[in-house]
C-alpha cells in the first residue's frame, strides 16, 4: 500500500508547483501589458502576427464556419418542421452562432491553428538562445516578441469568430433557402427581428474579446516557459491546445451566465 | 580599478539550485586583449561569462566593468551597459525567421536612428569583414554552421562593443572554420579596439590567438597564464588538458559506488 504522507507529499508539491505558474503566468501577464508599447509604437510588428495569426488561420476557420452552418440549417429545420415554425430557421442559425459557436468554436480552431504555432515559435526561439540572444543585445524579449504575438493574437480572435459567424449564417441559407426552400424573405426578416445587436452580436465579440486574451496568453505563456528542449516544446504546445480549451469552455460559462439571464 | 582592467571579478561565487558552481573566483582582464576562460564541460565557464554578462546575479563577490559593479544594476542600467556588449553564442543563436542581412542590420535598428541607407553600408561593411557580404540574402538555415558562426560574429560586433564575449566559439566546426573563426575573433578584436572574452575548450586554436589564459576546474581557477606560461606549464591540470590526457587530475568517470557494490545491490536503478 502506497504510504499515505508520500502521496500527501506528492499532491501538495503538485498543488504548490501549479499555484506558483499561476502566479508566475500574472506576472508575466503584467510585464507584457507594460512592455506593449513598441507593440503599438511599431506596429508593423503586431500586423507582422496578425497576419501569422489571423490571415493564415482564414482558411480552417471559414471552411469550419460553413460547414457548422450547414449541419446548423439541417439540424434546425429537422427539428422546427415538427412545430410548423421552419421560417424561424434564420434566427435559430444566427442566434446559435452569434451568441456561442462562432466565439467558442472559432477560438478551439485558433488555439490549435494560431496557440500551437505560436508556442512552438517561441519555444524554439529559446532553445536555440534566440531569446537570450536579444537580451544580451540589450532588446527586451517580451517587449519585442512576446508583446507583438499576444496583441496579434486579441486583434484576429474577434474578427475571425465574426468571419466563422458571418460563413456559418451563409451555410445555413445555403442549406435551409437554397436546398429545402425555406422562405427567403422569412429567413432574413426573422434574423433580422430577433437578433438583437447589443444582446447578440455585442456579447459574442466581447466573448471573442476575452478568449483571444485567454488563448493568447496561454500561447505566448507556454512558449516562454517551456524546457528548452525538443522533448519540452512539444509538451508545451500540448498544454497550449489542452488548456486552452479548457479555459474557453470555462470562460465561456461564466461569461455566459452574466450575459444572458433569461433577457 | 586600474583605467587598464576593463572587467574586475572579486570573489565569485555562484550557486545553482544549492550546488556551487562559482567558488571564489578572482580575474582581471585588461582592455584590448584576448583572454580565453578554459575548463572541462560543466565546470562553470558559461555560468561565469553570464555572470559577466549580467544574465546571471551571483550568489556571492562582484563583477565590475569598467567602473559599474554589474550585479547591483537596475534593469534599464544592465540594459544601457550591453547595448556596449557583443557576444557570440555557441551556435551562434541567429533569429531564424529574417535573412542574414537582418540579423545583422537588428541591433543598429533596434538601437540607433540611422537611416536604411547607413545600415545598409555598416551591415555589408561587417559581412565584409566576416567575409560573407554576398551571402547577404541568405536565410540562417540556409547556412552551414562555420558561416553561421561568422554572421553571428558580424552581428555580435555589429554596435562596436567595447567588450565581445564568445561563448564556446569553436563547438562543431571542422578545422578549416574552426581556424577562420579564430583569425577572425583576434582580428576583428585588434581593428576595434575591443576587448575579448572567449569560453572554450579548444586549447589548440585558443593558444594561438589569445593573450591571456584561465583555466577553471570545479568553479575555481586552477591555472592561468601566456600562451606560452601554458605550454610550458607542469601543473598536471594544464598538462592533462592541453595534451588532451585521459589519465590525470581531471576524472573521466562520473562519480559513482564500486562495481562491486552495484552489482550486489542486485536492482538496476534507472
Amino acid at each position: 500500500m502506497a504510504d499515505p504522507a508520500a502521496l500527501l507529499r506528492k499532491l501538495g508539491h503538485a498543488v504548490t508547483e501549479r499555484v506558483w505558474r499561476l502566479g508566475f503566468a500574472a506576472r508575466f501577464f503584467v510585464a507584457i501589458i507594460i512592455y506593449s508599447g513598441a507593440s503599438f509604437r511599431r506596429l508593423h510588428l503586431t500586423l507582422r502576427e496578425v497576419f501569422f495569426s489571423g490571415v493564415l488561420s482564414l482558411l480552417i476557420i471559414t471552411v469550419s464556419g460553413l460547414f457548422v452552418g450547414l449541419v446548423l440549417g439541417l439540424q434546425g429545420y429537422e427539428t422546427l418542421q415538427r412545430y410548423g415554425s421552419t421560417e424561424a430557421l434564420g434566427v435559430l442559425v444566427a442566434l446559435s452562432l452569434t451568441r456561442e459557436l462562432g466565439p467558442v468554436v472559432a477560438a478551439l480552431l485558433f488555439a490549435s491553428r494560431a496557440g500551437s504555432s505560436v508556442t512552438a515559435e517561441i519555444g524554439l526561439m529559446k532553445a536555440t538562445e534566440q531569446l537570450k540572444a536579444m537580451d544580451m543585445m540589450a532588446v527586451n524579449p517580451i517587449a519585442r516578441v512576446v508583446a507583438p504575438r499576444f496583441w496579434g493574437g486579441v486583434i484576429s480572435m474577434p474578427l475571425l469568430a465574426a468571419l466563422f459567424s458571418a460563413m456559418g449564417v451563409l451555410g445555413g441559407w445555403l442549406i435551409g433557402v437554397v436546398f429545402i426552400g425555406v422562405d427567403e424573405g422569412a429567413f432574413w426578416s426573422q434574423m433580422q427581428a430577433g437578433v438583437d445587436f447589443r444582446f447578440d452580436v455585442w456579447n459574442g465579440v466581447i466573448k471573442s474579446f476575452v478568449f483571444g486574451v485567454a488563448v493568447s496568453l496561454i500561447a505566448v505563456f507556454e512558449g516562454y516557459d517551456s524546457v528548452p528542449t525538443a522533448e519540452g516544446v512539444s509538451r508545451a504546445i500540448t498544454r497550449t491546445v489542452v488548456t486552452s480549451a479548457l479555459a474557453i469552455l470555462a470562460l465561456d460559462f461564466v461569461l455566459t451566465s452574466f450575459m444572458f439571464r433569461g433577457a | 580599478m586600474s583605467d587598464d582592467i576593463l572587467v574586475d571579478i572579486e570573489d565569485l561565487h555562484f550557486n545553482y539550485d544549492g550546488r556551487p558552481v562559482l567558488q571564489g573566483i578572482n580575474m582581471k582582464i585588461p582592455r584590448g586583449k584576448v583572454v580565453a576562460i578554459m575548463g572541462g564541460s560543466g565546470c562553470g565557464k558559461t555560468t561565469l561569462l553570464r555572470c559577466i554578462g549580467g544574465q546571471l546575479r551571483p550568489t556571492g563577490g562582484r563583477v565590475r566593468l569598467e567602473r559599474h559593479q554589474v550585479c547591483g544594476m537596475s534593469h534599464a542600467e544592465l540594459y544601457a551597459l550591453r547595448r556596449k556588449m557583443g557576444m557570440l553564442f555557441q551556435f551562434g543563436a541567429l533569429f531564424t525567421d529574417i535573412s542574414v542581412f537582418d540579423n545583422v542590420a537588428f541591433p543598429l535598428r533596434e538601437h540607433t536612428d540611422m537611416s536604411e541607407e547607413m545600415i545598409r553600408d555598416l551591415v555589408l561593411m561587417k559581412l565584409e569583414a566576416v567575409g560573407l557580404r554576398g551571402a547577404h540574402q541568405l536565410m540562417p538555415g540556409e547556412l552551414s554552421g562555420g558561416m553561421a558562426r561568422r554572421v553571428a560574429l558580424a552581428r555580435a560586433v555589429a554596435l562596436d562593443p567595447m567588450l565581445v564575449m564568445y561563448d564556446e566559439p569553436f563547438t562543431g566546426l571542422d578545422p578549416i572554420a574552426l581556424g577562420v573563426i579564430g583569425q577572425l575573433i583576434r582580428k576583428l578584436n585588434d581593428a576595434l579596439g575591443a576587448t575579448s572574452i572567449m569560453v572554450t575548450h579548444d586549447v589548440q586554436e585558443s593558444l594561438l590567438i589569445v593573450d591571456y589564459i584561465y583555466f577553471v576546474s570545479q568553479g575555481r581557477i586552477v591555472a592561468e597564464g601566456t600562451p606560452d606560461q601554458i605550454r610550458a606549464s607542469t601543473d598536471p591540470f594544464v598538462h592533462q588538458f592541453v595534451h588532451a590526457e585521459v589519465d590525470g587530475p581531471v576524472h573521466f568517470d562520473y562519480p559513482a559506488r564500486s562495481l562491486r557494490e552495484e552489482f550486489l545491490s542486485g536492482v538496476a536503478h534507472g
